[in-house]
């Protein structure tokens, strides 16, 4: 029988197993930025332990960096003094940082792929839980917590539990204004926020294999929101063009050996699946969150849940929580509901074809008025390229703030923040109480061109009747 | 290092009731920004606790009947979302021994092990009748039996799960996997070598 992607690069990094049954697991890359690292380089310190291979840790900053502010010192001396920590944390051990002046600054997530660090059948790991994320090119990527970074830096090991594999298939074509995010927003909702603990999700089918790795990632990215601390798509073609010439990617003959090795490493077209889902692209709609965490879903045209359609106790009071908080009525439509800020941007959609895609309708529009618009490409490079392409001009021409690279509005930990009840349209992850820095504040997750929408019409809106995207002839 | 064996875990209980309870709600992501934990015990459920000009809500980390609790009660997917330690370590740095929910989100449970915090899950209604025990007599004392997979209180118990791993890591005294990582380093050597992208090749 064969074997999944899963169960061929966990062979192939395991070390041992550890007394308590647990697999030490090798890493191969190990990413780190500032906020879940200093700690970990503290408990290092303490103990007089080195970092073992410098050389597989790369850093960059991006939560805590203003956007807005490109000098340092930045205003907030907290987010001064955790920079300056990463900078003299990587000085001393000798890792590689990507900082702000290097050009290759950006969201973690985002550089990674972008510098051609992350490759097929490779392990991965960071701080972070979007680490997911990595996944979209055949690597195994585990978001781990300080302690384990810890480890990691130490080791080049951890301590794991095997995981489950659950083949998601998404088959047949989807709709034109249907992304890859409403791919992973329906995923969620169909399986639940917590319906993949104890599993990894592999992700395949028709539309995986149309999928540019941009869109791959962003349905990989959002695991973690249902539950799935990785999720993957098998290496292809796709996968290698993407990487071909990248910077870290191997050159030459090695290029053609490396390529070899990653094709290896795809599921075997014999392999047994603990579970396996199928879902069909044709019901997917363009979907919004209408509640607090990212299962609480529905298509744009749909009604937001009403308390009694709960089917226990708890997923009624969960109901009237997430009510409560969006300030919702259940029965009533969530298209028309007005929207204060829109947010573009995130290691979800903050990448340069999500920006591509919504500037290609956004030129000649305008954002209505009162609303807060911005932009925040997921990296410097993706900042230049697009700059390059003159997608900033447009962004500005229709009223967006063009920021710089960062988090941003995708969580509280930066200037950029909800300011009281602001209800946000957002192409971030979470949609948690007061994710976006206001305890009040509401957010409503959906794709890049739905957010576009949000602010050109200053209400929940279906993007597909704003930008005139037609359904093709026949369908 | 000898760690401690976590074979049972006492004290009285709170109640945080909900399921779904994220890792953003226990520690607001505006207070990571430090480069210690330590600290980070005040900040714990710190926008449920206090309204935003720092007086405090109404919650049971509040009440005053359940002050010097030990053992924090909450409902189902316990600590979702985030992978920050940020969470279990302010729980722990609060003073909380362990948790008792009806499920544990992965990251989570996985950081609170390593940190010698026991997660276990008790079933939807044996978690009623806790977290109604505690309500009835916040003073009740509570033990959490991992030998016996048991939590006790009053003259009642009802069994509890643990994942058998993470169970046999605390009674043993070796949730902190450290040591065991590090005495592998001739292997992890071999290991990284057999890899092409790891060896440089
Ligand atoms: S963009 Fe959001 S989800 Fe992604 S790494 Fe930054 S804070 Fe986390």
């Amino acid at each position: 029988m064969g074997k999944s992607l899963f169960e061929k690069v966990w062979e192939a990094h395991a070390v041992r197993e550890l007394p308590n049954g647990q697999t030490q697991l090798l890493i191969g890359t190990h990413l780190i930025h500032e906020v879940t690292s200093p700690q970990a380089f503290g408990m290092l310190r303490e103990r007089g332990l080195p970092v073992r291979f410098p050389d597989r840790t790369f850093a960059t900053v991006d939560h805590i960096v203003p956007t807005n502010e490109l000098q340092e010192p930045y205003s907030d001396p907290l987010a001064q003094a955790m920079i300056e920590e990463l900078r003299k944390n990587c000085a001393e051990n000798e890792v590689r940082f990507f900082d702000t002046t290097t050009g290759m600054q950006g969201i973690v997530h985002i550089v990674g792929p972008e510098q051609g660090i992350t490759q097929p059948g490779t392990t991965i790991a960071c701080g972070d839980s979007h680490t997911s994320t990595h996944g979209a090119f055949g690597a195994i990527a585990f978001g781990i917590g300080t302690s384990q970074v810890r480890d990691v830096l130490a080791t080049q090991t951890m301590a794991l539990n095997k995981l489950k594999v659950r083949r998601i298939n998404v088959d047949g074509q989807l709709s034109p204004g249907v992304y890859a995010k409403d791919v992973i927003l329906h995923i969620i909702r169909t399986l639940g926020v917590n319906g993949g603990t104890g599993f990894a999700y592999e992700y395949a089918g028709e539309v995986f294999d149309n999928f540019t790795m941009e869109e791959r990632m962003t349905v990989c990215n959002m695991s973690i929101e249902g539950g799935a601390r990785v999720g993957y798509v098998n290496p292809d073609e796709t996968t290698f063009e993407y990487l071909k010439g990248r910077p870290y990617a191997p050159k030459g003959a090695d290029w053609d050996a490396a390529v070899e090795r990653w094709k290896s490493f795809a599921s075997d077209p014999d392999c047994e699946y603990d579970d396996v889902v199928n879902i069909r692209a044709g019901d997917i709609a363009p979907t919004v969150t209408w509640g607090i965490n990212p299962g609480q879903a529905i298509f744009i045209d749909q009604p937001i849940p009403e308390v009694a359609q709960g089917h226990t106790a708890s997923e009624r009071a969960s109901i009237a929580e997430a009510l409560e908080h969006m300030k919702f009525e259940g029965g009533t439509p969530i298209k028309g509901t007005k929207v204060d800020v829109a947010f573009l941007g995130s290691c979800t959609n903050g990448r340069l074809s999500d920006l591509k895609e919504v500037a290609r309708y956004l030129e000649g529009r305008k954002v209505a008025s009162g609303i807060k618009a911005i932009c925040v490409p997921g990296s410097q490079a993706v900042a230049r390229i697009a700059e390059e392409l003159g997608l900033d001009k447009v962004f500005r021409e229709a009223g967006f703030e063009w920021r710089g690279a960062g988090c941003s509005m995708c969580l509280a930990m930066n200037p950029d923040k909800l300011v009281g009840d602001q209800l946000c349209a957002s192409s971030s992850n979470r949609n948690f109480k007061g994710r976006q820095g206001s305890v009040t504040g509401r957010t409503i997750l959906m794709s890049p061109l739905m957010v576009a929408a949000a602010a050109v019409t200053g209400e929940v809106s279906d993007a597909r009747e704003v930008f005139g995207i037609l359904e093709p002839v026949g369908a | 290092m000898a760690l401690e064996k976590i074979v049972q875990v006492s004290g009285r209980g709170v109640p945080v009731p909900g399921d779904d309870i994220d890792t953003d709600r226990i520690i607001p992501a505006r207070f990571m920004k430090c480069v210690t934990f330590d600290g980070l015990g005040d900040y714990v459920f710190y926008d449920v606790r206090k309204n935003e000009d720092g007086t405090e809500r109404r919650h049971p980390l509040n009440d005053e009947r359940y002050a010097g609790a030990t053992i924090l009660i909450s409902g189902n997917n316990f600590g979702c979302g985030s992978s920050r330690e940020h969470a279990p370590q302010a729980i722990s740095k609060a003073g909380f021994k362990a948790v008792v929910a009806q499920g544990f989100a992965e990251i989570f449970f996985g950081n609170s092990t390593q940190l010698g915090m026991p997660c276990v899950s008790v079933g939807s209604d044996e978690l009623d009748t806790l977290r109604e025990a505690v309500e009835a007599d916040p003073q009740l004392e509570i033990t959490i039996d991992l030998e016996k997979k048991e939590v006790h209180f009053g003259d009642r118990s009802v069994p509890c799960e643990i994942r058998e791993g993470a169970r046999q890591v605390l009674v043993n005294g070796k949730w902190d996997p450290i040591q065991d990582l590090l005495d592998a380093a001739p292997r992890v050597d071999a290991v990284a070598a057999s890899l092409p992208y790891m060896s440089g090749r």
